[in-house]
């Protein structure tokens, strides 16, 4: 009788979309068998808990005189040895499972395959997607093919794409549940994604973390395609009317809410590195070339006199009540001398150690061989 | 008048602050002050207002202290369980194109209201209040170690707690989430009173929170009955002390992260801001290193409560008493290395990733010990399924699905898919309601006979129960399945209509919880009332097996006549095995600490200095903070701090008791 009052809610499960677990990317695809493996792997030990708990309330309740009574037995070590190393044996398994898991899908490794039944190959050069999360919206830029888009993404199926993620005001995360696992973006910093789909289709991406009033609305289409119709989406961006230059960014990153769609036929070549580096406003220093300047010893107390005040920065900016006014640090190099230097926002700390994960032939898992394990510091370079 | 010197009185409060327009708020303030007004007129009606003075407000006495935090903790629940209910309803709406019926400055406001009420304001009050109550009984102690600290902690707190309501009505309160992640908090993105409210309410409450923990870490380590070595302390007190423990240790970091943000708010430094050299990532890693210790601050010493209540209730000694103490030990420590699995997904390295998800599984050992011990103290038991034990049981079923689902966050790629999901949120309200809040409802039901002399009414405490439990998996399941479904958390509208009847099914069971809340207070009432029914003179009414039970119900102002010896880990169940008889002669004078109105005006001087900082009213923040340190250092003047019992009242009290226990064994 309880299963069949259980029926409505198995159709109402029927009837949804579970795309966590019934993703079209092979990495989110191996995400979920991580889910479900660990799951099984903790059913073992939760459900006889479940059924033991019942089963002792039931068999030892007050009426039940039939049952045993031993008001002093308190101690058993052969019991305890059990209820410490079965819960232990469990989580070596999933230990071991987390580690492995971890370092094969960590989202800044390139991929190493393309489904599970498709290897990768050297014609399947990856797709570089830049994204930067808005107030509140998303841009996208095809730095391969010179467009943007806001709001949507398109990239053709079974090709490995490289995402380089940033922000430009407050924290989000980016997640396309039907693609890969979510990653922040983060003003100022730079994450990044590897991922790959391999079914035809348009999924949800949006992003999974609060950034302010116009959140509910930042949501975009992620529309996998085939090779032709991507070429052809390439195409109808290339044929809009939209640039996107500085000035057109700056206006872009005002906060907006529920953008509709738009697409660029052009976009600035270093509007992304500029935008990493916040210094998309002329006249602003960027960051690298403060790290740079930093490096070097820094500009000492005259630094100090290279500061303008600021007039508008994201939202509306007000200074502490008991602080100076907003400033910002006025940029010393030219815009060409920047533009000469496209590299500078990947020049990352020198890192003598391998990337771990990175390399490994799969399924064996071999460590590296090094003793910081913890302590090595992760190289920041394009992996 | 000159608009600069308004300005100086009144810094940036002005009539705009009143949400005047905002007609939920209007009618909420209407409802708040009406029942503010009527219960003012009644404490004056019946001239209770020295009487509150003289036995409640100043009192240092821990159970009293112990029955405010209680009272606190049950008032702020109702209103962020009101927060609860207006976001379910505004994701049960907001479909097919409605925008709800809130706007998201509202909305905003209700969810980093309600995370904060609910954990500060409610679990902590609840937590601290019992631990108050029951410690020093346990371990047969008098009072606290510092009994003014405790009274100044807990007016702390509700100055916390004052500093979060006023927001409701003068203001508003931060739009950030309940941890206030910068850039979006810092005065760039967030440059109302909102965040400073959240900054300043915290940081009060915050001073009593650490104070009640190093009172109680005192309490606990230097005020045992002769007799109890560590190994022979009841178990909750074991959990209360490595509570306290991590309360000492881990609220500091909170304190100073949030005195960082209001260093970056007010004066216009660069820890947490995008440029400058400032890295909202460290106010991250920061504040989750308190975070995560916070969840274990509040999940031990509800494991205590099921310990006591399954012995108890089982009629047998704790299964695995030595295993359950180093559990608790070993849960304490791995607590502070596992706070990256909060964020994972900000591009941490591989290794560092597997590193946090390994750890935090790895506490899931010792729970799991524990969840076992429980089971098999049930083994061969004669249960007896009192309210208590309901919640017990209860929390055992719903516990392991909350932890089972706690240890798959803790795989990093699956977090990745689940992160910031509605299947996270169904997971800590998992364990926080079904670990946290049933303990709670387990300890209130087990130790309400002990604090007021009549067991609280069955009847309503059942139906409280089936409604809370109930309404739990409903409210909670369809969110597990929201999240497998991708749906992500703080969304106020939605535009995938296939998702709609998932929140009205949870919203279905936040108003079953609804209905367990009004049944609680029905049952409160009720038992007052049948208070000659439900009435308990043996001072022993479960036939339990800690020392709280050893004296009379409620304990008199002094604890125990004498100071009980102990032999055994149970106790007073070893005192009635052994015929104990309480001795009736002999009694000598108790020295005890004086009431004190010092506790009060210094946090009400802290609130006003937090409203004055808030506001930007500098004179008042100066003047408090002035007027603060003036009445601690006067209070050090104060001779008059300790008074003694006479012996002939104790013996009068005692005799009392003798006569109403020798008119029980009649009966």
């Amino acid at each position: 009788m309880k299963l069949l009052a259980l029926l409505p809610f198995a159709a109402l499960l029927g009837g949804c979309d579970f795309v966590v677990l019934a993703p079209a990317g092979d990495i989110a695809a191996q995400q979920r068998d991580l889910v479900v493996i660990s799951t099984v792997l903790m059913l073992i030990i939760v459900l006889p808990v479940m059924a033991l708990t019942v089963f002792f309330a039931w068999r030892y309740r007050q009426s039940n005189t039939q049952a045993p009574y031993e008001p002093e037995w308190d101690h058993s070590t052969q019991l305890e040895l059990v209820i410490w190393s079965a819960p232990l044996l469990i989580i070596i398994c999933l230990g071991a499972l987390t580690w492995m898991g971890t370092h094969l899908l960590d989202p800044y490794r390139s991929l190493g395959r393309i489904a599970a039944d498709k290897p990768i190959e050297s014609k399947d050069a990856p797709l570089n997607v830049e994204v930067v999360a808005l107030d509140w919206k998303w841009l996208f830029i095809y730095p391969d093919y010179g467009v943007a888009a806001v709001n949507e993404l398109a990239a053709p199926v079974d090709r490995p794409i490289r995402f380089r993620i940033t922000a430009s005001s407050v924290m989000n995360s980016f997640y396309i549940p039907a693609l890969a696992g979510q990653i922040y973006a983060m003003p100022g910093m730079e994450t990044k994604l590897h991922a790959v789909s391999n079914k035809e289709g348009t999924y949800r991406g949006f992003s999974a973390n609060y950034s302010g009033a116009g959140f509910s609305g930042m949501h975009f289409e992620f529309k996998s395609l085939s090779n032709a119709d991507f070429d052809k989406w390439i195409g109808t961006a290339k044929a809009s009317a939209n640039m996107l230059g500085r000035t057109d960014y700056l206006q872009l990153e005002r906060p907006s809410q529920n953008d509709p769609v738009r697409l660029y036929r052009s976009v600035d070549r270093d509007l992304y590195k500029a935008i990493l580096n916040m210094c998309v406003e002329p006249g602003k220093m960027c960051m690298s070339e403060m790290m740079a300047i930093d490096a070097k010893g820094g500009l000492g107390r005259e630094g100090l006199n290279n500061t303008l005040p600021l007039t508008y920065d994201k939202y509306a900016r007000r200074g502490a009540p008991l602080g100076t006014e907003p400033t910002f640090v006025a940029g010393i190099c030219s815009m060409d001398e920047i533009k000469d230097a496209p590299s500078r926002e990947i020049t990352a700390p020198l890192d003598l150690t391998p990337l771990r994960g990175f390399g490994l032939k799969r399924p064996p898992f071999s460590p590296a061989s090094s003793t910081s394990l913890l302590l090595g510091q992760r190289p920041k370079s394009e992996s | 008048m000159n608009p600069d010197l308004v300005k100086m009185i009144f810094g940036r409060l002005n009539l705009e602050a009143l949400p005047l327009h905002e007609p939920i708020l209007v009618g909420t303030f209407a409802v708040v002050a009406t029942g503010g007004l009527a219960l003012f007129a009644i404490v004056t009606y019946f001239r209770l207002w020295s009487y509150l003075w003289r036995e409640w407000f100043t009192t240092v006495d821990h159970k009293r202290i112990g029955i405010m935090y209680m009272i606190l903790g049950i008032v702020m629940l109702l209103r962020g369980f009101a927060d609860a209910l207006m976001m379910r309803l505004q994701q049960a709406i907001a479909f097919n194109g409605s925008d709800g019926y809130l706007p998201a400055h509202h909305y905003d406001q209700i969810f980093t209201a309600h995370g904060v009420i609910m954990i500060f304001f409610v679990a902590m009050p609840l937590v601290t209040g019992l631990m108050n109550y029951v410690v020093p009984l346990q371990i047969g102690a008098r009072d606290v170690s510092f009994p003014f600290l405790n009274n100044f902690s807990f007016w702390m707190t509700v100055g916390g707690a004052v500093l979060v309501m006023m927001s409701l009505f003068v203001g508003e309160f931060a739009r950030t989430g309940w941890l206030a992640y910068p850039p979006l908090s810092n005065i760039g993105y967030s440059p109302d009173v909102g965040v400073d409210y959240y900054i300043w309410g915290l940081q009060v409450a915050g001073v009593g929170t650490t104070l009640s923990g190093i009172n109680l870490i005192c309490t606990i380590v230097k005020l045992r009955a002769p007799g109890m070595t560590m190994m022979k302390m009841p178990v909750f007190t074991w959990t209360s002390l490595c509570t306290n423990v991590l309360i000492v240790a881990s609220f500091p970091v909170l304190t100073a992260v949030l005195a960082l943000l209001s260093l970056d708010r007010y004066v216009g430094t660069n820890f947490f801001t995008n440029d400058f050299g400032g890295n909202p990532m460290m106010y991250v890693n920061l504040i989750w290193i308190w975070g995560h210790p916070e969840v274990y601050i509040l999940v031990l010493p509800a494991f205590g409560i099921f310990s006591e209540v399954t012995a108890t209730f089982s009629g047998k000694r704790l299964f695995g008493y030595t295993s359950m103490v180093y559990a608790t030990v070993v849960i304490t420590i791995l607590s502070y290395l596992v706070w990256l699995h909060h964020f994972f997904t900000m591009g941490s390295g591989a290794s560092v990733n597997s590193f946090f998800g390994i750890t935090t599984m790895i506490i899931s050992i010792p729970t799991g010990a524990k969840m076992f011990n429980w089971l098999f103290t049930m083994y061969r038991g004669r249960i007896r399924f009192e309210l208590p034990m309901m919640w017990t049981v209860a929390f055992m079923l719903t516990f392991v699905i909350g932890g089972m689902t706690g240890v798959l966050l803790a795989v990093p790629p699956a977090d990745f898919v689940l992160h910031n999901s509605l299947f996270l949120i169904a997971h800590f309200h998992n364990v926080i309601i079904g670990g946290v809040l049933f303990g709670l409802f387990a300890g209130i039901n087990y130790w309400f006979p002990k604090a007021f002399g009549f067991r609280l009414d069955p009847f309503w405490g059942k139906l409280s129960f089936w409604f809370w439990v109930v309404g739990f998996y409903f409210a909670f399941m369809p969110l597990y399945v929201l999240g497998l479904m991708g749906v992500t958390r703080r969304l106020r509208v939605f535009d995938d209509p296939s998702l709609q009847i998932w929140f009205i099914i949870a919203g279905f069971g936040a108003f079953l919880i609804l209905l367990g809340i009004g049944a609680m207070l029905v049952q409160f009432a009720v038992s007052i009332l049948r208070r000659e029914q439900l009435k308990d003179t043996t001072g022993d009414p479960w036939n339990a097996r800690t020392l709280e039970w050893a004296t009379s119900s409620p304990p008199p102002d002094y604890n125990f006549a004498f100071t009980p010896v102990v032999y055994d880990n149970d106790a007073w169940w070893d005192m009635k095995r052994r015929g104990y008889r309480r001795p009736l002669t002999g009694f000598k004078p108790i020295h005890m600490p004086s009431n004190t109105g010092t506790g009060i005006i210094l946090a009400g001087l802290a609130t006003a200095m937090g409203f004055g900082l808030i506001w930007y009213i500098w004179w008042l923040a100066a003047v408090s903070f002035v007027a603060l340190l003036a009445v601690a250092i006067g209070h050090t003047f104060n001779y008059h701090r300790d008074f003694h019992i006479p012996a002939d009242e104790v013996v009068r009290t005692e005799d009392a008791r003798t006569r109403v226990l020798a008119a029980g064994a009649q009966t």
